[in-house]
């Protein structure tokens, strides 16, 4: 079987910097597969790659079979890929709704997410829709960054630390959110520092130490064994 | 001061301001956008001027060339913003300010010699289409009829302009492109096309703002430097980037100078840069921009 997203040897680097030596992992279609470890190591640089926000300077990231290393972002986001990045990034001035729409215009796919299904999954937002986005809490903004994404109708989420910043209730439903999404079969990719939130959705975890994967595993693992965990992910 | 004498002076203030409204709404429009401020800017309006009296020359026999004329300068002024886009100016942007200031001003010289080289160095005129050449008594005052247009034609343009922004799928896009470019592209809009889509109307207007002001002002070398300098003072007190900004920037720009005339003559641009000073002083990011 192949993968639906195959990350092969990848080297990247900001400038001078270099921040990814050799990262290689596979998602398969309907998988949730999760990016662990501290700030720094690596997971967003991956997921920039990948979305083609950062060209790799060796390495390839191939998409259903097709190379696509070096697409602009938005021919990877028009061939599935949709991307919620850190630090959320609402386009502030634009109403909810507005937010929805644009993305809905740039990404032309159309497949189940509508704005009433989005709505339904995140009812917050449809209460929200004519409010200014700049002016939602953290998690609301959270909600709306993943919202827009889904308005593309991707086959595969990248997730970039949904957790971040918020309050631990704001998580618990942010939680059981995802977790619909991946119940309805959407395939994710996720990258987390939160060992809780993303042990409970992974299927299979990549542990990332300085720009390289030191483990990789069925999450059930690390969730059994607590001496693995803590050598691997000692904080 | 009579009354009419008032409404004369106000109502040249409109014109100036009309026309200025439409040149600097492209300005400002470009800068918004994309964060690069084009000196070259009025050499599109002055390319769109002596484009539009060579296709007068053209024209002529059959009589009431005007507007067809206006139209051609201004859609061949937006195909060169098509390929000084493509070619050029995307190189700019995320640039440091100083390289933006001399590559566009670069393009100032190199157009304004072009200028002169086709069209020589004499002053040219365009006679106003028969339809628009006549004037009318209004408060005891007399209006030729193509300031009317003039000033009708701007607020009409505003609010095309507003509508559009604000109320279509291509008007959101562009505002998102505004706040997170980066964002934009990787929900999958192609931004580089947006980009030059909206280069292109902001060069179409300074086409058409040139063409359109041959009936009042004589085509010669140096209004495009003229021009841009005016232009430039209505974003400063509008803010930068700014809609009605833009708009209202220029009411105030074509009013203190029509009543600056009146009250101090012979230091008429004096009173508009002592108004630029003091919004820079007061608001340095002008009436309806936004602190930087």
């Amino acid at each position: 079987m192949t993968p639906l997203l195959g990350v092969e040897e990848i080297y990247s680097a900001y400038g001078l910097s270099r921040v990814l030596f050799g990262i290689s992992l596979e998602v398969f279609a309907g998988e949730c597969v999760c990016l662990l470890g501290r700030n720094g190591v690596g997971k967003t640089t991956t997921i920039r790659s990948v979305m083609g926000l950062l060209r790799p300077s060796s390495g390839r990231v191939v998409w259903k079979g097709t190379n696509i290393t070096g697409w602009a972002p938005h021919r990877v986001a028009r061939a599935g890929i949709g991307f919620v990045p850190e630090d959320r990034r609402v386009f502030a001035e634009l109403s909810v709704l507005e937010n929805l729409t644009v993305a809905a215009h740039a990404a032309r796919r159309s497949g189940r997410w509508t704005t009433d299904a989005v709505f339904e999954l995140f009812p917050k937002l449809h209460e929200l829709r004519n409010r200014q986005s700049g002016f939602l809490s953290g998690g609301e903004q959270q909600m709306l960054t993943i919202a827009r994404t889904l308005m593309g109708n991707p086959e595969l989420l990248l997730l970039d630390e949904p957790s971040e910043g918020l309050a631990p209730l704001v998580v618990d439903s942010l939680l059981e959110q995802v977790g619909e999404l991946k119940r309805q079969g959407l395939t994710i990719l996720l990258a987390e520092q939160g060992v809780e939130f993303s042990l409970a959705l992974a299927d299979r975890v990549y542990v990332l130490e300085r720009g390289a994967i030191r483990h990789t595993g069925p999450s059930a693992e690390l969730r059994d064994d607590p001496a693995l965990r803590d050598r691997l992910l000692a904080l | 001061m009579s009354g009419s004498l008032v409404f004369s002076q106000f109502m040249g203030g409109l014109t100036t301001a009309m026309f200025l409204f439409l040149i600097a709404s492209g300005l400002s429009l470009v800068f918004g956008v994309m964060r690069v401020i084009n000196f070259a800017h009025g050499s599109f309006y002055m390319l769109g001027a002596y484009l539009a009296w060579q296709a007068v020359q053209w024209v002529q026999p059959s009589g009431g060339g005007f507007w067809l004329a206006a139209i051609f300068a201004a859609v061949a002024v937006g195909l060169l913003g098509a390929v000084v886009e493509r070619f050029l100016f995307r190189y700019l942007y995320g640039r440091d300010e100083l390289y933006q200031l001399l590559f566009t001003y670069a393009l100032v010289l190199i157009l304004g010699d072009a200028a002169k080289f086709l069209w020589g160095v004499g002053q040219l005129s365009v006679s106003a289409p028969p339809l628009l050449s006549g004037s009318v008594q209004i408060l005891g005052t007399t209006q030729p009829l193509y300031s009317l247009f003039i000033v009708v034609i701007g607020p009409a343009i505003a609010f095309f302009g507003w509508y559009a922004l604000n109320h279509t799928g291509v008007g959101r896009m562009v505002r998102a492109a505004q706040m997170d470019r980066e964002m934009l592209d990787a929900l999958g809009a192609n931004v580089g096309t947006i980009y030059t889509g909206m280069f292109v109307f902001s060069a179409f207007l300074a086409g058409l703002s040139g063409a359109l002001v041959t009936p009042i002002e004589s085509i010669v070398p140096g209004m495009d430097v003229l021009i841009i300098v005016q232009a430039f003072i209505v974003v400063v007190i509008g803010g930068m980037g700014s809609f009605w900004g833009t708009f209202w920037g220029s009411v105030i720009y074509g009013e203190v100078l029509s009543f600056g005339i009146l009250i101090f003559p012979g230091f008429s641009l004096f009173s508009v840069f002592v108004l630029m000073a003091v919004i820079l002083i007061v608001r340095p990011w002008g009436l309806f921009g936004k602190p930087l």
